[in-house]
């Protein structure tokens, strides 16, 4: 095997690894970056986003337009999930917690009793390429492009949108956006659909990659509270330096010693940074400005 | 003596609910029933029983942690863990004889010490605080479910006792004490239900005494204000690592009494489901008072085990509706809500009485 090869193999796995903690991060950048609600169901949101693109792949939808469906279907699940639970909770945040963990266990079981132990997967889109000795799924390389493209629409619609800015605003002094005449609760709301539908996004980009069953959501939810913790709360300057740093980590611990060494690196990496930087990368970044 | 009496006077004070002859005459009424169980049960049901006594350790641990000292661990279930399969490596190695299961009852739990004096440290004196030390916990917690899940091939044995990966360990000896003449092995009925029992008084007890002392009130402190604590001059990380490997230690003796209960203890013990339970308990109970999480754990746990009976796969989404409804109507908890509530009414009725 020649460098070029290794190079690019090593090339690819940090871009998986780059990709999956981007994309399972940045719904909960939102709620929980933004927001500062531990959403726990954050892997029912991701797994809701992948049985509706499934679903609707089986009813004879095109992948893309399954994902799309998959997002809108987890965004609307989340303007109620606020409605009903959350929106009590934004002044106990130790509370949200609890009750997203309750939600968390009525989504995984409910999702058991009703569509059973496992659901027909998707197959993988457009095969695969070979270099060296080695083939790569083609698709390997959307999912990629597909969380650089989510970072780059984050950025605009947070800082270039009335949205956007209103959303920052009214997270910043919540009465203040208020007195401004800004429907504080409406904005609430919306930016909590924004996270799930993100979540629902990765759950669609991911469904044809993994096997559908109810608990795979917790195969996201570590990575993405680990992302998103070394992050911080701005989610252009926290998720995607935090995503591309523990990819690092990731994919060099995992080609190593196997992928549980890759967890348990993202986890010394997480007690590391939030001993040394406790509001994460972005933080560190933004300490100027405050 | 004086000392003594100014320990059992502990019993009663600012950071436990109930005082005076009625609480303590139904305690005393309570405990009695409890003593009095076995010999209108039979052996089934009296271990059935042991089980749900097994968890209200745990149950107590996060009261303890999470109620009184207000930083939310999702560890307990770890360190259930870790003292579980501690007991089960060490009593395969070296068998029951001797009293050997009972140091490694004790052996067991100071392994799950020792681990949260390390991951505490790390945690506390780093100033991981609030929501970080409950993802961090998370994460230990799911780590270890997925390193043990992984130990199925056999190089992954300690001494003579196989990991086993996801199917668990099994066929350790239950708990045994030596006895002149015979051991007394303690099966899962009646002698272990004494056993237990015995255990769960003291340390419910000893948990009272503990949080009404100086100790407790610091910690309550610390709960409400941690600047304000820091600044009155107590190094807060200190008593943050002291309850917190406390808890690990309950947590500790939940692991070994259920893994000797059962005998048998698997990864799934600290998965996700695992760890959300003690929380509901707690939750539902009133995680800011011993008595409470402990009626709290019993009746969840009755009433989650005829849901199970009755409605099989529904229990846990019951459960999951009940954790949320709590947290949104009664974030103090049902039982605690409930004896605030009767307390009330009592000190009423006495008043107009006088």
């Amino acid at each position: 095997m020649d460098i070029a090869t290794l190079v690019f193999s090593a090339l690819y796995q940090f871009g998986d690894a780059f990709a999956f903690l981007v994309l399972s991060a940045c719904g909960l950048a939102v709620i929980f970056g933004m927001m500062g609600v531990i959403n726990l169901a954050h892997g029912e949101f991701i797994m809701c986003g992948a049985y509706v693109t499934a679903a609707t792949v089986h009813a004879g939808l095109p992948l893309p337009l399954g994902i799309l469906a998959g997002t809108i279907v987890s965004a609307l699940v989340g303007v109620l999930v606020e409605l009903v639970v959350i929106r009590h909770l934004y002044d106990r945040p130790l509370d949200t917690i609890v009750a997203t963990w309750g939600l968390s266990l009525i989504a995984t079981q409910g999702t058991l009793i009703m569509v059973g132990s496992t659901m027909a997967g998707v197959g993988t889109p457009f095969g695969s390429f070979q270099v060296g000795a080695y083939s790569y799924s083609i698709y390997r390389i959307v999912l990629f492009c597909a969380a650089l493209g989510v970072l780059v629409g984050l950025y605009a619609l947070f800082n270039w949108t009335r949205f956007g800015v209103l959303a920052r605003a009214t997270i910043q002094v919540p009465h203040m956006a208020a007195a401004l005449g800004v429907d504080t609760r409406l904005v609430y709301s919306l930016t909590f659909a924004c996270g799930a539908g993100l979540a629902g996004l990765a759950g669609g980009l991911y469904a044809p990659t993994m096997t559908l069953v109810p608990t795979m959501g917790a195969t996201f939810i570590m990575e993405a509270f680990v992302t998103v913790v070394i992050g911080g709360a701005d989610v252009f300057l926290g998720t995607a330096p935090a995503g591309a740093v523990l990819a690092v980590v990731k994919s060099v611990m995992t080609s190593w010693q196997g992928q549980l060494f890759g967890q348990i690196g993202l986890l010394v990496a997480v007690i590391i940074v939030v001993r040394v930087l406790p509001k994460g990368i972005s933080g560190f970044v933004l300490r100027e400005r405050t | 003596m004086t000392a003594l009496v100014s320990l059992f006077r502990r019993l009663e004070g600012p950071q436990t609910v109930g005082r005076g002859p009625v609480f303590w005459g139904l305690f005393a009424i309570v405990l009695a029933v409890g003593i009095a169980y076995p010999l209108f049960s039979d052996g089934y049901t009296v271990g059935n029983t042991v089980y749900f006594f097994v968890w209200v350790f745990i149950a107590l641990s996060l009261c303890l942690i999470w109620g009184y000292g207000g930083s939310l661990s999702f560890g307990q279930t770890a360190f259930f863990g870790i003292a579980g399969y501690g007991y089960g490596v060490l009593t395969l190695n070296f068998g029951s004889a001797y009293g050997f299961t009972l140091i490694a009852f004790v052996a067991a739990i100071v392994i799950a010490a020792l681990f949260a004096v390390l991951l505490g440290y790390f945690m506390f004196f780093g100033r991981i605080a609030g929501v970080f030390l409950g993802i961090v916990t998370l994460a230990v917690t799911l780590m270890l479910e997925r390193f043990m899940a992984q130990t199925a091939g056999p190089e992954w044995h300690i001494g003579s006792a196989r990991l086993n990966g996801f199917n668990g360990m099994s066929a350790m000896p239950p708990l045994t004490i030596p006895w002149p003449g015979e051991p007394i092995v303690l099966f899962a009925d009646v002698g272990l239900y004494y056993f237990v029992l015995g255990l769960l008084v003291f340390v419910y007890l000893a948990l009272r005494i503990l949080m009404n002392s100086s100790f407790g009130n610091v910690i309550v402190a610390i709960r409400e204000n941690p600047e304000r604590a820091e600044m009155l001059g107590y190094d807060i990380r200190k008593y943050q690592l002291i309850t917190f490997v406390i808890g690990a230690a309950l947590a500790g003796i939940s692991g070994v009494l259920y893994t000797a209960w059962g005998q048998y203890i698997t990864p799934s013990s600290m998965g996700m489901t695992a760890a959300a339970l003690p929380l509901i308990w707690v939750a539902v109970g009133g995680r800011s008072d011993l008595t409470s999480t402990v009626v709290g754990t019993l009746v969840v746990l009755a009433a989650f085990q005829a849901l199970t009976i009755y409605g099989s796969q529904y229990a846990l989404v019951f459960m999951g509706v009940l954790l949320v409804l709590t947290v949104l109507i009664a974030p103090n908890g049902l039982v605690l809500g409930a004896m605030n509530w009767l307390g009330k009414l009592a000190a009423r009725l006495t008043q107009r009485a006088g």
